[in-house]
């Protein structure tokens, strides 16, 4: 471990070392969730990417056979109706919605569609020939789009998820590649730091001891030295005071208390 | 995650850019609307060998960014090559832009910009 290692700039004190456990803890259990999000979301996409490239080549089909009911018109009126169709389209009959889904919390929007009753701009539309060929391209078409409505919604999702799912990762790996490893040296550096005072600490302590311990025989080296030269002093003295407690046995009557 | 709520809960049409025929048909469906007379806008265009592409971006930026009421642009494939860069540089998720095939321009994979992204991210 060297000291210019990737860590934060903190003291190393006990409470920043609860702080930066604390922390970890944290970081694994939202790289862990995370990391499941990523996973649930990951599963959808692929599922609608599935959906997506077969729906597109449905659409491929539809489409032709759409194509080829429009031509039935043509051949029927007996002229081109494009030009017509477009000046009296007015009102949308077909319309869409849009709704959402919940994927792990990344909101989707679905398109539906929907008919609107009771305007139909294409009232005259081969009214004179071909009437019958007009109504089924129009329910063949209806068709198609609701298809590519389905379609766009498949796509709408891809996007957004596509998106969502970047994100995501990226969290994830900053979590798992630069918060994790910057936190775990934290804690190394914190932990080396207070080791190192602890053993300064010991030493202090050890290096106050001894010189208690030096003082202590120093002292008692003193005192027994006194001792011992009142001793030689008091030696008849107390010889006298060992009689003491004789005497005081030995003691006539002592007088009276009177409370 | 930009896409608020309000952002396409009013969005209620498809607009087209395509051929006469695949036009037609759309409108046939009933897709076609015309806004009320002030500005008269058509939610579609049709495009020939004489439209240039600046009228295509024009109609594509139209209703892509400026109106709010469009949920899905349909744009032939063709035409959609035509002016390729725009659409794979658009990348919003609203209103979405679908490729359809023409009647005689079958439909290429290869060559949609959702697609080519799926395969790119499922290295195929």
């Amino acid at each position: 471990m060297s000291g210019a290692a990737d860590r934060e700039a903190v003291f190393p004190t006990r409470q920043s070392l609860g702080i930066m456990k604390a922390k970890l803890q944290g970081a694994q259990t939202g790289h862990d969730l995370l990391k499941r999000k990523s996973e649930a979301l990951t599963k959808r996409f692929r599922e609608i990417t599935r959906r997506i490239d077969e729906a597109k080549r449905k659409m491929g089909r539809v489409m032709q056979i759409a194509s080829l009911s429009l031509a039935e018109v043509t051949y029927a009126v007996g002229g081109n109706i494009g030009y017509q169709i477009q000046e009296s389209a007015r009102s949308a009959r077909f319309r869409i919605r849009a709704k959402q889904d919940n994927v792990s919390g990344v909101l989707l929007p679905a398109f539906e569609s929907y008919l609107t009753e009771g305007n139909n701009d294409f009232a005259m539309t081969g009214l004179g020939k071909g009437g019958q060929q007009v109504q089924r391209c129009r329910e063949t078409y209806a068709r198609a789009v609701e298809a590519l409505v389905e379609l766009a919604s498949l796509q709408t999702a891809f996007v957004i998820l596509d998106e969502v799912i970047k994100v995501v990762n990226r969290r994830v790996n900053a979590i798992e590649h630069v918060i994790i490893p910057r936190t775990e040296n934290t804690i190394k550096y914190i932990n080396s730091e207070l080791d190192e005072l602890d053993r300064e600490e010991f030493y202090r302590l050890k290096k106050v001891a001894n010189k208690k311990q030096r003082d202590t025989a120093a002292d008692f080296a003193e005192m027994k030295k006194r001792k011992e030269e009142r001793e030689d002093e008091n030696q008849a003295p107390e010889q006298e005071a060992q009689a003491g407690p004789a005497d005081i046995l030995a003691a006539e009557e002592d007088e009276d208390v009177i409370f | 995650m930009t896409t608020s709520q309000a952002d396409f809960r009013d969005r209620q049409f498809l607009a087209v850019i395509g051929d006469e025929d695949s036009v037609t048909g759309l409108l046939l469906a009933g897709i076609g609307h015309v806004t009320p007379p002030p500005d008269n806008q058509k939610n579609f265009l049709v495009v020939d060998a004489k439209t240039d592409n600046a009228a295509i971006e024009a109609a594509f930026e139209r209703f892509t960014t400026e109106r709010k009421d469009i949920g899905i642009v349909l744009i032939n494939q063709h035409i959609a090559d035509r002016i390729r860069h725009r659409i794979d540089t658009y990348t919003q998720a609203f209103p979405t832009v679908l490729e359809i095939p023409s009647k005689d321009h079958p439909y290429d994979p290869e060559k949609d910009s959702v697609l080519r992204r799926v395969r790119r991210l499922f290295g195929e």
